[in-house]
């Protein structure tokens, strides 16, 4: 176990120093200058230098590149160029709103895909069957940013059921944080529901067809109990598995659904950042991101082996 | 003394804990209806062990499955399977999920794929106590450690919180059986329960049966395409092809003296120690067992069977004692065959002696 965790240890702090690099000079591979997004109208060489001077945006990139990594290694995140706020008290802000719009999109996707995979898959060639296809379809082809405009269209304009958009803190005042963010994760769950079920749906197909369900079958076993204990059990890392593989995707798509429902997070914060070029706001949030993905595959990777205790956690092979 | 009351007599002497009678079993499928079992009846005595013999796609398994109602919903199902008496062909899912585990258990025959990989073999043994005898979990595992000792499972006090990956093949088959015998079943069914394992492990797995039907008084329906299985530890034998019983004798008397020219081909095509010893081919049935749609009136094994002729392709020949000549008390041993062996069948070696 100690040797797998330094095994991981050191692939992460490889990853990351990776994205570093990619991101640091990837974002300044990108047209366009921050000095002119904040040069305002005053465009004269004089004043794009002074603020280029004042950034640091003079000196040579290799050395701008140390700069960074010194300061991150001492937890300074850095100022945003655009508002001249710390981006560590930016981040502090946007975070818990992608957090949690991704957390109940997640859960939601979960409950909802395996539900329906389960379903699906017991009742097979009916019309249960049918309606959960047909489900999955639509939520795999329909993009979110239309569903969300549909929402937004329907049930906040129309009917008045939801807010448009906006955001409550959770601590301020929990129910109408859950009033202006269920919309929102309901979208962008819609996606992985549909990954999630498909593939529920065949991992439990192969289970009900399995030996072992036989076996419980004949013990006497309720259909219920041979469903939940015996086939769902030994479907559930097929579930794990896309839900991590699926984290790229929802992080991107929190990006977009944020934007649409006008939330204060992370994805709106990257997005205003990449269009004035604001490179301290899109370092620490690629980095974030790429921290983040990396914690959660770490744990999807735990997760294994508490599901199935043929996987073992050492780092070599069984 | 009408047939009936002879029948009545019969049953009085020895009622059998398992009844089948013309039991029939098809399938509907994308090419049409395939019979996989046709008009099969076999009785199990109280403590019988009956080896159920036949090549793959006989109907052995189907019928073994059928007796519990474990096939498909899309299987169609006619005749009579009677425990004590009390009918389950066409009984209710819920009146028969209790007979399932608690008075007929199953073993089958891949003991790796067979049991759950991500539950403890305690927990797996467990459950059939929690479900059947309303124990506590607590309580179901320490009767699981008790059953896994009655299996021959050395420190099974250790062994109960294994996962079935942790345990050898013998050892797993062993778990099933502790599963299977956990509510002291009447009928203990083992579908090809030594199949998976090497020789030395099987013979360890048959003497555990063997002592189960001794101690518990467990009747057992073993079925096994392995005439040496049988010949080691069955009380009698039903030979099955092609869906049909073709023979069935009490062991001693098949092994001696085969009637049915299927049964006479199966055991010339399997190896005897000394006899064949590499220097003499052993002899195989031409052609394959027939997939069938429809049961024909006609003896199925007539496009193997080199003493075929044409009544075998124009009837099919009735399940009853063979006539061979007359010269053998053939008590209980019956043959579906309009050309029976007609002798003893001699073993040439002992013949040159």
């Amino acid at each position: 176990m100690a040797r797998y965790l330094l095994t991981r240890a050191w692939q992460s702090a490889l990853t990351l120093l990776l994205s570093t690099i990619v991101v640091f000079f990837g974002v300044r591979a990108l047209p366009g200058d921050p000095a002119l997004a904040l040069a305002g109208e005053d465009r004269s060489p004089e004043a794009l230098e002074a603020i280029r001077r004042h950034y640091g945006l003079d000196q040579p990139l290799p050395l701008q590149f140390a700069q960074y990594v010194e300061r991150m290694a001492q937890g300074d995140f850095g100022v945003s160029i655009r508002t001249g706020t710390p981006v560590s008290s930016m981040l502090t802000t946007a975070l818990p709103v992608t957090v949690e719009l991704s957390v109940l999109a997640i859960l939601l996707a979960t409950a909802l895909g395996v539900g329906a995979g389960v379903l699906a898959a017991v009742r097979r060639g009916r019309p249960a069957e049918w309606v959960a296809n047909g489900m999955a379809l639509i939520g795999l082809s329909v993009p979110h940013f239309w569903l969300g405009l549909l929402a937004i269209l329907y049930l906040s304009v129309a009917t008045g059921l939801f807010p448009a958009s906006g955001f409550v803190p959770i601590l301020e005042d929990p129910v109408d944080n859950l009033h202006h963010i269920v919309l929102p994760a309901v979208i962008l769950g819609t996606g992985l529901a549909a990954i999630i079920m498909r593939q529920t749906r065949s991992a439990m197909l192969d289970s009900l067809s399995s030996d072992y369900v036989r076996t419980a079958k004949a013990k006497g076993l309720r259909p219920r109990a041979v469903i939940t204990r015996h086939a769902l059990r030994n479907s559930l890392i097929v579930v794990v598995t896309v839900v991590g593989l699926q984290l790229g995707g929802l992080i991107s798509g929190a990006v977009v659904t944020e934007q649409i429902f006008g939330l204060p997070g992370f994805g709106k914060m990257t997005i205003d950042a990449v269009f004035q070029r604001d490179y301290p706001v899109i370092q620490a949030v690629v980095l974030l991101t790429a921290t983040a993905y990396i914690v959660i595959n770490f744990f999807v990777d735990l997760l294994y082996s508490v599901i199935d205790p043929r996987i073992r956690v050492t780092g070599d092979p069984a | 003394m009408t047939t009936a009351e002879r029948a009545g007599a019969v049953a009085a002497v020895a009622t059998p804990v398992l009844a089948v009678r013309d039991l029939s079993v098809s399938f509907p499928t994308e090419t049409g209806t395939v019979s996989a079992v046709d008009g099969v009846s076999l009785d199990l005595a109280s403590g019988e062990i009956v080896g159920m013999v036949g090549e793959s796609g006989c109907g052995k398994s189907v019928t073994a499955m059928s007796i519990a109602g474990l096939l498909p919903g899309s299987a169609r199902i006619s005749g009579s399977v009677r425990l004590d008496g009390t009918e389950l062909v066409g009984t209710r899912e819920s009146a028969l999920r209790r007979v399932r585990g608690k008075e007929i258990a199953y073993i089958f025959q891949e003991p790796m794929t067979s049991l759950n990989p991500v539950l403890t073999v305690g927990r797996q043994i467990g459950e059939v106590l929690q479900i059947h005898e309303r124990m506590s979990r607590r309580a179901a595992r320490a009767r699981a450690v008790e059953l896994l000792t009655l299996v021959g499972i050395p420190s099974a006090a250790k062994r109960v919180d294994n996962y079935p990956h942790q345990l050898s093949g013998g050892m797993r088959q062993r778990v099933m059986i502790a599963m299977a015998v956990a509510c002291g079943p009447k009928v203990l069914v083992a579908d090809e329960p030594t199949t998976a394992l090497d020789v030395t492990v099987q013979a360890g797995i048959l003497q555990v049966l063997r002592d189960l039907r001794d101690r518990l008084g467990t009747s057992i329906l073993i079925i096994t395409h392995d005439l040496g299985v049988i010949a080691d530890i069955a009380d009698r034998v039903v030979v099955m092809y092609a869906g049909r019983v073709v023979e069935r004798a009490p062991v001693t008397d098949l092994f001696a003296h085969p009637y049915h020219r299927y049964t006479a081909g199966l055991l010339s095509a399997s190896p005897t120690p000394g006899r064949h010893a590499g220097t003499e081919r052993l002899q195989e049935i031409p052609g394959l067992v027939p997939v069938l749609s429809v049961q024909p009136d006609a003896c199925t094994f007539a496009d193997r069977c080199p003493a075929a002729d044409a009544r075998c392709r124009e009837s099919a020949p009735p399940l009853e004692v063979a006539r061979t000549g007359g010269t053998l008390a053939a008590t209980g041993h019956l043959a579906a065959c309009w050309h029976p062996c007609p002798q003893p069948r001699t073993q040439p070696e002992e013949a040159n002696r």
